[in-house]
């Protein structure tokens, strides 16, 4: 499953600039909203899932080169913040989906836990 | 120069979660009994005790400046202060507007009680204030600094509503003028735990829910006890400053 799939079947919302997303493999999932625990928690070239749209996301999904960060519930991170994603190469996606709604879809898509 | 002893972190009965001795005389009475010269009144999302607090220091002596323990979309909790209640009052229309309309549940979360200067009942506040507004941490740094006022995050190094452990570390775009450490900390821990903080000019706060929470460890040397000066004195401008006295010293 590439992130262009999880985008199309999961009709999320691309708010960074487009690029080849066929070409990004995400390696499982993880979801939390207090950043110091993503820091320690989520895997490399994993996707995450919060309802955090500070602009510390970005730094946060850099040091894990994260393949994308999907955010929750319609939280919308400022232009400064989608101009630093822009910046470092990190893929932002919306949904107005919950947090719990995007996990249990991306684990139907076969996205695990790593 | 002024050398005064501040805290900047108090609760009153109108925060949920404040003993019910948290009442203004009761407050100015246990500060100047413990040699502070100025305190902060920081209720969660609310500012209407101030005045009475203010009323109650009257002559006393001790500066009583206008606050708030403001929550933000993130859940971070941060100090807003204020020179005049006027800008404070100001502040909670902003705040105010932007809190989910949700009752308090007083039996889960406890009661919140507007009282006057000597303590007596003045009405409740049924809105729910113990919860996360709708503004960002940016929003509320660039609000509160248009309206005269300063930001300093709330116990940063705290699990639970802390800056560090809600956003993993303290944003560098935001020029914070200082950052509260929680008082069971010594600064020199919290500087070993989170190195970031060697950055920024600390204080700590009482925190104070209870009487005894009041300690006022931070000695200011200003030359007024206004924001300016303090902020002036985070700056350690024109031979003012600002540290943490050690506890063995009060």
């Amino acid at each position: 499953m590439n992130l262009a799939e999880i985008i199309d079947v999961l009709k999320l919302t691309v708010l960074t600039e487009k690029k080849d997303f066929s070409a990004i493999q995400p390696s499982g999932g993880y979801a939390a909203d207090l950043l110091s625990c993503v820091m320690t928690g989520a895997p490399h070239n994993g996707i995450w899932l919060t309802l955090q749209a500070h602009g510390n996301i970005v730094a946060v999904a850099a040091l894990l080169e994260l393949s994308a960060v999907i955010i929750t519930e319609n939280a919308m991170p400022d232009q400064a913040t989608i101009n630093k994603a822009n910046m470092e190469d990190v893929t932002l996606l919306s949904t107005a989906e919950t947090t719990f709604t995007m996990a249990g879809k991306l684990w139907e898509l076969g996205l695990r836990a790593v | 120069m002024l050398t005064l002893r501040a805290e900047f972190h108090v609760h009153t009965v109108l925060s949920p979660c404040a003993e019910l001795e948290m009442l203004p005389p009761l407050i100015v009475m246990e500060a100047l009994e413990r040699g502070i010269h100025l305190i902060a009144i920081t209720d969660h999302n609310a500012t209407g005790n101030i005045r009475a607090v203010q009323k109650a220091a009257a002559g006393t002596g001790l500066t009583v400046l206008p606050g708030m323990e403001l929550q933000t979309r993130e859940e971070v909790h941060v100090l807003c202060l204020f020179d005049q209640p006027e800008q404070a009052e100001k502040w909670q229309e902003v705040v105010s507007s932007c809190l989910p309309k949700m009752e308090n549940r007083p039996g889960f979360f406890g009661d919140q009680l507007l009282v006057d200067e000597i303590g007596e009942f003045v009405a409740r506040e049924s809105r729910l204030l113990l919860t996360s507004t709708s503004l960002s941490i940016d929003e509320v740094c660039q609000q509160v600094e248009g309206l005269g006022g300063m930001v300093i995050p709330a116990h940063v190094n705290r699990p639970a509503n802390g800056l560090i452990s809600m956003l993993g570390f303290v944003p560098p775009e935001i020029p914070f003028s200082a950052l509260e450490i929680s008082r069971h900390l010594k600064p020199s821990a919290a500087v070993a735990l989170h190195p970031q903080l060697a950055g920024y000019p600390l204080i700590q706060g009482g925190d104070a829910h209870r009487l005894e929470d009041l300690r006022g460890v931070n000695q200011l040397l200003v030359e007024a006890p206004t924001l300016a000066e303090i902020k002036l004195a985070f700056k350690k401008s024109g031979g003012r400053s600002a540290r943490i006295l050690s506890t063995s010293t009060l």
